[in-house]
């Protein structure tokens, strides 16, 4: 009994070290992962810094205003005027032309099909 | 201590006579002696040991705690500062304006570096670099490739493309150092208020970057602080407003054959300025070298909206009177006397045009009356108006975040003179920026309050001292509307917009004392919408001609007003205003007066 009790904490402690030895290589790998991560972070950063100059670079207003002269044919672009300004009012509600009441409507079928008709002819 | 002889003769002399032997008094001595130092040996050794003994346990307990420390420890491997914290910086901080675009950002290039000594074919390569970069001599690299030089720059920033150019070229000489350059995507597009960066002190791995000009160099620490955790810097600018300043201001110079324009919008309330230009401008990319010959005044570099210091003309008119109606000396009514010419002393005072024998308050702003407006002076008195220009900030340079702002220091009269008083009451004889003048006139229309001019936006500000009264606030702003609707800034008008403001036309002195004949500054400070004032819009045009009539013509009203009012008519719809259309009262006054 004793010597079975002595072979036993043995492979326990065994077993206790390959767990152990096994959690510190995972850690370190996990570590390893994290600085990788890290310098992806910052390699992205950095890329994500040249795309936002060249964005801005892009979407210089000098840039723009000569794309919107040469464009001009297709596009027609203009300075924004004073007079662009509207109220709520002034934009007409896109009309849904529901069917009228004397055409007789037979089925939820049949009324679903001309609504969707109807809002598909909506401008 | 006395000290026993060995054989002291009195005692021998008595054991010679009681025949004892005299030796033995000389053995107890000597062993006595022997005793008394035996003992004091003893006692400095014991404290030696003791002082041994402590300096032992003192290291033995230093190590101890030490090696407890070293056990109870985790083990690391000291990693690099980039792989450190969630946020990995750049070295500098962006700079965005009020809508968040940048207006300067970073970007890594490299620079290109040589070392001879390693060079496999100077020849070749000093070839190759002459046929990348046009401006380089090959006969000067060679010499340096070929010379006692171990190491030179060649380029301080190189893009991609010549990056590879010079990879091609493959010589193991030509080596490349990362470089984080400021790059300032919009062109000279404020190129005034950014000011411009460059290189500190420089390594072959990395180079310092710094501010050499305008806001770069103000908050030149702040962009570099590593605790701002990245964070922009937010300018009031908004990006697409001041490139329509810019392209306006621009237009309206070559058109009215100017050498120099300034230009600034500003938000009455806060001081926040929305736009600033002065032209010439510059690319702050390729920032040029100050001149060393000529007037610096007329140098690319130089911001004319803040440096510059002129006398204002007219535009100082609106000071006077709104002193006077808040003093309760005169009201819009009074009549005012505007006989041709005033004569003070031995000085001559005239107006434009002859106004007849007197003008209400009102029509002396609408006509722009220097004599009216002289008189109006008199009745303020030197000492009332120091104070008034004193609170509206003409004595002191703008406190604006420009390192450049304490050079656009006020120039005042050496001795305020009764004349002084006079003339600086229509605008000369005291030169100030037009950035003083737009904070004067978001002051006097935004219902008294002090404004301080600043580039931030949002930033938390003191509320501004009263320096008017509500009350001659809003009259004032009626008498700027109606100089543009019945004044001398009828161009100015905007539909919808209800635009008020000043001109003011001054002859630019000599610099040997007295004024040019033709050479004008043409100021227009305006307002808009002049019922509840939202912004205010300072042009200043420098030498200006408008040749389109017979003969030319240099009033503001002519050349600075239709330039300010294209700029408002584009500008305002951008930052939302709503053209409004104005209350009846106004109107109907222009009609009976047409």
């Amino acid at each position: 009994m004793r010597s079975f009790l002595f072979v036993l904490s043995g492979v326990i402690v065994m077993a206790l070290a390959f767990w152990a030895y096994h959690e510190n290589y995972r850690t370190q790998a996990e570590l390893g992962e994290v600085r990788a991560l890290r310098e992806d972070i910052a390699r992205l950063k950095e890329s994500l810094g040249v795309l936002k100059a060249e964005w801005a670079y892009l979407n210089r207003p000098d840039r723009l205003r000569e794309l919107a002269e040469i464009n001009f044919d297709q596009l027609q672009l203009l300075p924004l005027d004073p007079q662009q300004f509207g109220t709520v009012d002034q934009v007409s509600y896109p009309s849904i032309g529901l069917p009228g009441l004397s055409e007789p409507v037979d089925t939820v079928g049949a009324i679903n099909d001309a609504l969707a008709e109807a809002i598909g002819e909506a401008p | 201590m006395n000290r026993t002889p060995l054989r002291p003769l009195a005692r021998i002399l008595k054991a010679r006579e009681i025949g004892e032997n005299p030796d033995r008094i000389e053995r107890e001595n000597i062993r006595a002696r022997a005793e008394k130092t035996r003992d004091r040996e003893r006692a400095r050794a014991e404290k030696r040991l003791l002082v041994l003994a402590l300096l032992f346990f003192a290291g033995f307990t230093l190590i101890g705690i030490r090696m407890g420390q070293l056990a109870a420890t985790e083990p690391s491997e000291p990693q690099t500062a980039s792989a450190e914290g969630p946020a990995i910086l750049t070295q500098r901080a962006d700079i965005v304006d009020r809508q968040g675009r940048i207006l300067a950002t970073n970007l890594v290039t490299h620079a290109l570096y040589a070392q001879p000594q390693q060079m496999v074919d100077p020849a070749a390569a000093a070839r190759g670099l002459a046929a990348i970069f046009p401006d380089l001599d090959e006969a000067a690299l060679l010499k340096d490739f070929t010379g006692s030089r171990k190491f030179l720059w060649i380029r301080r920033k190189i893009s991609p493309e010549q990056m590879q150019l010079v990879h091609e070229i493959g010589d193991p000489g030509l080596l490349f150092g990362p470089r984080e350059t400021r790059l300032y995507p919009n062109g000279a597009i404020a190129a005034h208020v950014l000011g411009g960066a460059s290189f500190g002190r420089e390594g072959v791995d990395s180079a310092e970057v710094i501010g050499t000009a305008g806001v770069e160099k103000t908050f030149d620490g702040w962009l570099r602080d590593p605790a701002n955790g990245g964070a922009p810097l937010t300018l009031s600018l908004d990006l697409s407003v001041q490139s329509v300043v810019e392209e306006v201001l621009l237009g309206g110079m070559k058109l009215m054959n100017a050498k120099g324009a300034a230009a600034i919008l500003m938000d009455v309330q806060s001081g926040e300025v929305v736009a600033m230009a002065s032209l010439p401008d510059f690319d702050p990319n390729e920032r040029p070298q100050p001149a060393t010959k000529g007037d610096a005044g007329d140098s690319p570099l130089f911001n004319r909206a803040v440096q510059g210091v002129y006398e204002l003309g007219s535009t100082f008119k609106i000071f006077a009177i709104s002193q006077a109606l808040d003093l309760g000396l005169v009201s819009p009514d009074t009549m005012v006397d505007t006989k041709d010419p005033f004569i003070w002393g031995k000085h001559r005072i005239n107006d434009f045009h002859d106004y007849g024998a007197e003008l209400s308050v009102m029509d002396v702003i609408v006509k722009s009356s220097n004599i009216g407006t002289a008189h109006i002076a008199l009745m303020v008195g030197g000492a009332r108006q120091q104070a008034f220009l004193k609170a509206l900030g003409f004595f002191v340079p703008t406190d604006i975040e420009l390192v450049e702002a304490p050079t656009g220091k006020p120039l005042l009269p050496k001795k305020w003179a009764d004349i002084s008083t006079l003339t600086i009451s229509y605008g000369h004889g005291l030169s100030a920026s037009p950035l003083h003048l737009a904070a004067a006139y978001a002051t006097i229309v935004n219902g008294g309050i002090k404004v301080s001019p600043t580039l931030l936006h949002d930033a938390a500000r003191p509320e501004g001292a009263r320096v008017l009264s509500e009350k001659t606030s809003a009259i004032a702003r009626t008498m700027l509307r109606q100089v543009v609707v019945r004044g001398t800034a009828s161009m100015g008008e905007v539909p919808g917009y209800q635009v008020g403001g000043k001109t003011g036309t001054a002859d630019k002195p000599k610099p040997g004392g007295g004024y040019y004949d033709e050479k004008v500054i043409t100021t227009f400070a305006s307002i808009f919408p002049a019922s509840d004032p939202k912004y205010v819009l300072v042009v200043s045009l420098d030498e200006p001609v408008e040749t389109s009539g017979s003969e030319p013509r240099r009033t503001a009203g002519w050349t600075s007003v239709p330039v300010a009012a294209e700029i408002i008519r584009r500008v305002a719809p951008m930052m939302g205003l709503r053209p409004e259309v104005e209350a009846a009262g106004d109107d109907t006054l222009t009609l009976v007066r047409n």
